[in-house]
C-alpha cells in the first residue's frame, strides 16, 4: 500500500514536469493516465520497494556527499591511467561479502560499486558480490570495506 | 558581475566534462578487453554527464528547465549502473573471460 | 561555449561509433551503442541551449528513457539465446 502511494506520487510529479499546461481537461487526462499506469503496475505485481527509487531516511545526504567524493577521486585515477603512456592497469576480479540485511541494501551497495569508475559489480548471489576492478588498488579499497560499513549504517 | 562569475563556472564545468568525455572515448580504444573498456564508459556516464548537466543548470537559473535537467541527471545516475551491471552479467553468462593483468605500481 | 561543447560531444560520439563498428565481441558493440545514446542525451540538451530553445530537454529526457530500455531489451535477447544454447547442449 505504501509503495502504491509512492508510485502514484512519483508518476504524478513526472507528469506535471512534462506537461506544462494546467487547464482542467488536460489535468483530468493526466490523472486518468496516472491511474491507468498504477492499475497496470498493480496487475503486473511489480509494485514493491524497487518502485521507490530514491531512498530517504538515515544519513542519506552525508552518504551521497561521500559517494560524490569517491566518484571524483576514482574518475581522476581512471583518467590518469587512460592517458598514461604505459597504460598502468591490472584488471582484477574479487569476491566481496555484503553485510547488509535486506536485498534492497545489497542493491544499493552493488549500484554504488558500479557507479564508481574503476569497479563494476558483475554478479550478485545473495550476499556475495563478484567485482571486476580496473586496478588492484581500487579492489583493495573495496576490500577495506568502508563503503560496506557506510551503507550498513544507512539502513537501521 | 554575478552573471559573469556564473558564466565562468559554467565554462569550467563544460570544459572538464568534455575532457572527461574525450578521455572515455580514448579509453575505449586503448584498453585491451571488454571488461576494462566498461570502466571507460563508466567515466563518461558518471562524471562527464554530471558536469555538463550541472553547467547547463547554472545557466538556466530557477525555472522548470532546471528541474528537467535535474530529472535527466537523476535518471542517468539511476540507469547507468543498472545498464552496466546487466551488460557485465550477460557477458559473464555468455562466457567471455576477463583478462587478468599484471601488477600495478602505485 | 555551447558550440565547442557540442563539437567535443560529437567527437566522443564518433569515437564510440567506430568502436561499435570495430568491436570484437557483440558486447563491445552494445556497450558502445549505450555510450553513444548517453552522449546523444547530452548533445540534445546542449543543442537546446545553443539554439535557445530549452524545449529540447523533453526530447532529451525521453531519449534517456528509450536508450536505457533499448540496452536492456538487447541484453534480454542475448540472455534468452544463452539459455537456449544451454538447453540445446543438455538435450544433446
Amino acid at each position: 500500500m505504501k509503495y502504491t502511494f509512492y508510485l502514484t506520487i512519483i508518476l504524478a510529479a513526472f507528469w506535471l514536469l512534462l506537461s506544462g499546461h494546467y487547464t482542467p481537461f488536460i489535468l483530468a487526462c493526466g490523472a486518468v493516465s496516472v491511474a491507468l499506469t498504477v492499475f497496470l503496475s498493480l496487475r503486473m505485481r511489480v509494485v514493491d520497494e524497487e518502485s521507490q527509487p530514491v531512498y530517504l531516511g538515515g544519513n542519506v545526504i552525508g552518504y551521497w556527499l561521500w559517494l560524490i567524493k569517491e566518484i571524483t577521486l576514482a574518475n581522476i585515477d581512471v583518467c590518469k591511467r587512460i592517458w598514461s603512456p604505459r597504460l598502468d592497469i591490472s584488471p582484477t576480479v574479487v569476491c566481496l561479502k555484503a553485510s547488509q540485511k535486506t536485498p534492497f541494501g545489497v542493491m544499493v551497495y552493488a549500484n554504488s560499486i558500479t557507479i564508481t569508475p574503476g569497479t563494476i559489480c558483475i554478479d550478485v548471489d545473495g550476499n556475495n558480490l563478484e567485482v571486476h576492478a580496473l586496478t588492484w588498488s581500487a579492489a583493495e579499497d573495496l576490500l577495506g570495506g568502508e563503503m560496506d560499513k557506510r551503507i550498513s549504517a544507512l539502513e537501521i | 558581475m554575478i552573471i559573469d562569475a556564473l558564466d565562468i563556472v559554467t565554462a569550467i564545468c563544460l570544459a572538464l566534462g568534455c575532457f572527461l568525455g574525450i578521455s572515455g572515448g580514448v579509453g575505449i580504444y586503448r584498453l585491451p578487453d571488454f571488461y576494462t573498456r566498461m570502466h571507460a564508459t563508466s567515466v563518461t556516464d558518471s562524471a562527464c554527464a554530471f558536469l555538463i548537466l550541472f553547467g547547463l543548470m547554472l545557466q538556466s537559473g530557477f525555472s522548470l528547465v532546471t528541474v528537467k535537467l535535474g530529472f535527466i541527471l537523476l535518471f542517468m545516475v539511476l540507469s547507468s549502473p543498472t545498464a552496466a551491471h546487466a551488460l557485465a552479467k550477460t557477458a559473464v553468462q555468455f562466457g567471455i573471460e576477463p583478462l587478468l593483468g599484471r601488477e600495478d605500481k602505485r | 561555449m555551447y558550440a565547442a561543447t557540442s563539437l567535443a560531444i560529437l567527437v566522443v560520439m564518433g569515437l564510440s561509433l567506430v568502436r561499435a563498428v570495430l568491436g570484437p565481441t557483440a558486447f563491445d558493440r552494445v556497450m558502445a551503442v549505450n555510450m553513444f545514446g548517453t552522449k546523444t542525451v547530452l548533445l540534445i540538451a546542449v543543442m537546446g541551449f545553443l539554439t535557445g530553445r530549452p524545449d529540447f530537454l523533453d526530447i532529451a529526457m525521453v531519449y534517456a528513457l528509450v536508450n536505457f530500455l533499448s540496452t536492456i531489451a538487447v541484453l534480454r535477447f542475448f540472455e534468452r539465446r544463452c539459455q537456449d544454447n544451454d538447453q540445446r547442449t543438455e538435450e544433446q
